[in-house]
């Protein structure tokens, strides 16, 4: 669906490691525009690391990362934070300000970046707070008075919260009820039509993979193992890509349609 | 950065006509808002929002074109999009239908009721925490009896872990301190005395202030600062991340595992360093009546030896143990009180250290008025 054009994060050669611990070791990888790229592996494969570096919290030892064709090493700080205004991100348990009330939280970037008056500022935090799918009084509401899916929303309304071209999301709906987790791929999806957003989204959710996601990209043995659609997956002969789409939960999870491609 | 606009335009059927066009997104809503808020209300006359010309929509410029229409038909104005793509009208449905109050802020009061509903709490606070803390304590002296009947069931390493963070580690600060005091003793009692040709008696006012109060007073002070402190701290942001729930869970009580080898590393040290603060203390004392005064060491410690009863030195190691106590037990309870947020971390060590000096000052005062009477 994405026409072909500049990706919106190209990453070449990347290397990251630990001390003497590489976690990822000539990664390659492309996410083009309006696309909605599902990341998967195992636990401890680096995914929450890839997804850490691209947005600059983690150094890389070598490689090139780019993001809106620009590359993040090299930038001034101003170009750098025109870059952070057209990304969100979800990071894995909520992060959110302690001290401050959701609705708080939502506004944060809002009045750091934008100059918005307070009442609209209000009005689209609270519109925010109901897209996520937060319950009306959660938003006076502090971090610590709120169960694990519920701060994930509330994390995922303030990623939201500038109405971003590119969110990152570090696995969106674990924790979530499967309503609200199919809810929230909903969502996703519809952001991702209207807005034109991209979406780089780490996740172990079979259900969202299919769902929603337009690419997936498979991270193992330090680098991108495979990357395409859902089909290419499901053909793949790699015995650890085989049996990611192929074991009990793939199967269950697997919407009927595709059992005769696969 | 493209702009979003909005044109206003009166139809041939009396129709107001309001045309947006360019980029409706977070970036732009600001002015839009103002645009939008400025226009008159239009009595009657039905407006159309004719999306024509937009050419990128987010949720935050749907909501402004989704709430105009809203505040026109709440009017019993008709108010209709015209010019839709379906892009736009998913947009705007999405928004249509995440319109609902949100609670924003957590319910106000007036200011007079806020300030007595403070004092009220405050009041009240300090009366569960005096009650805490006499429950704790008596949680402590079980566990301490519990421990002292199967003495395998002491955790000897994280004792001496902590042995050696409390007690050792603070070996410079507090020598340096009690040096210090040591010197201005001796300087300021010096001035004093010589007016009455009695010098020789800044020894007696340094051995006896030093040893019965001030060594002991500020190392607890500075034990409470700093040991204290990290007491509540170490154990407030476990609470914060749930391992507290998940020691109980697993079998193991917290305070075996995380007060116990705290208070004893402390009652066990807290003596030591006092001993410690006394030397550093008449170190600094006799130096400073060597170089002012010109008594020689020799005399300062003939002196010494006339001027204090070793009844002097006991008083002030005696209540190094119960000072320790009150310290950890004081660090070790707020710790434990920690509610599940950051900030809460903060406030409770702050009460830690407030509450520890105060104790042990209170307690001071108590230990003084005994002396007193048994005449020691
Ligand atoms: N700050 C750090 N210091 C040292 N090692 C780290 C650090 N962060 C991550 N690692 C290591 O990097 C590896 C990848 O971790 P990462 O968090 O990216 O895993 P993941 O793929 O996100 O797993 P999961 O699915 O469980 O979230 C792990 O082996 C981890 O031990
Ligand atoms: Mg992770």
């Amino acid at each position: 669906m994405a026409e072909p054009q500049d990706p919106i994060i190209r990453v070449r050669g990347l290397r990251t490691q630990f001390g003497d611990q590489v976690v990822h070791q000539d990664l390659d990888l492309d996410v083009r525009g309006g696309e909605i790229l599902g990341i998967v592996g195992g636990s401890g494969t680096g995914k929450s690391v890839l997804l850490r570096t691209i947005i600059g919290l983690n150094r890389p030892a070598a490689g090139r990362i780019e993001v809106f064709g620009k590359d993040l090493a090299a930038v001034t700080p101003a170009e750098r934070l025109a870059v952070e205004q057209r990304w969100g991100v979800l990071f894995q348990d909520g992060a959110l300000f302690s001290s401050l009330t959701v609705a708080q939280n939502i506004e944060v970037p809002m009045k750091e970046h934008l100059d918005m008056p307070a009442r609209l500022r209000d009005e689209i935090a609270a519109l925010k707070i109901a897209m996520v799918g937060l319950p009306p009084e959660a938003g006076s509401k502090y971090p610590s008075e709120l169960s694990g899916g519920m701060r994930k929303r509330a994390g995922l309304a303030r990623s939201l919260a500038l109405d971003p071209d590119l969110i990152f999301l570090d696995e969106p709906t674990s924790g979530l009820d499967p309503i609200g987790a199919a809810n929230f791929d909903q969502l996703i999806r519809r952001l991702q039509i209207n807005l034109g957003l991209t979406v780089f989204m780490v996740t172990h959710d079979l259900d969202s993979l299919h769902a929603i996601c337009d690419r997936i990209a498979l991270l193992a043995e330090k680098h991108i193992l495979v990357i395409g659609r859902m089909a290419d997956m499901l053909r793949h002969e790699h015995p650890w890509v085989h049996e990611y789409f192929h074991g009990p939960r793939a199967r269950a999870a697997r919407p009927n349609n595709e059992e005769a491609g696969g | 950065m493209a702009d979003g606009w909005l044109k206003v335009a009166t139809e041939v059927d009396g129709a107001v006509r309001l045309q947006a066009g360019g980029h409706w997104d977070a970036r732009n809503v600001t002015r839009l808002d103002q645009h939008l808020r400025g226009l008159q209300p239009t009595n009657g006359a039905a407006v159309i929002l004719d999306l024509a010309q937009v050419e990128r929509l987010d949720t935050a410029g749907a909501w402004l074109l989704y709430r105009t229409r809203r505040q026109v038909r709440a009017r019993g104005g008709q108010a209709d999009y015209a010019g839709l793509t379906p892009a736009h009208e998913a947009m705007l449905d999405q928004v249509a239908a995440n319109d609902r109050p949100v609670e924003m802020e957590p319910p106000r009061q007036p200011a007079l009721l806020a300030v007595l509903g403070r004092v009220g709490d405050g009041t009240v606070d300090v009366m569960i925490e005096a009650r805490q803390q006499i429950g704790f304590l008596g949680l402590l002296l079980v566990t301490l009896a519990g421990t002292l009947r199967h003495p395998r069931r002491l955790r000897l390493v994280p004792l001496v872990y902590h042995m050696e963070k409390v007690g050792f580690n603070a070996l410079p600060i507090v020598g340096l301190i009690s040096f210090l005091i040591g010197v201005v003793l001796a300087y300021q009692g010096a001035a004093q005395l010589q007016r009455f040709g009695a010098e020789i008696f800044v020894v007696n006012l340094i051995a006896v202030s030093v040893l019965r109060e001030i060594a002991i007073l500020l190392t607890a002070i500075v034990v409470a600062g700093r040991s204290g402190s990290a007491f509540t701290a170490e154990i407030g942001s476990m609470v914060v991340n749930e391992e507290v729930d998940a020691m109980r869970t697993l079998g193991l009580d917290p305070m075996e595992v995380l007060v116990l080898p705290r208070v004893l590393a402390l009652v066990l040290t807290l003596p030591l360093l006092a001993f410690f603060a006394d030397m550093m203390g008449l170190f600094g004392g006799m130096l400073m009546c060597w170089g002012v005064l010109e008594i020689s060491p020799a005399l300062f410690l003939e002196r010494l030896q006339d001027a204090v009863s070793p009844w002097s030195f006991w008083v002030g190691i005696i209540k190094a143990p119960f000072f320790a106590f009150l310290i950890a037990m004081v660090g070790c309870l707020e710790g434990l009180r920690v509610t599940r947020s950051a900030e809460s971390v903060g406030q409770q060590t702050t009460r830690s250290v407030v509450t520890g000096i105060f104790l042990v000052i209170v307690v001071d005062a108590m230990f003084s008025i005994f002396f007193a009477a048994v005449g020691v």
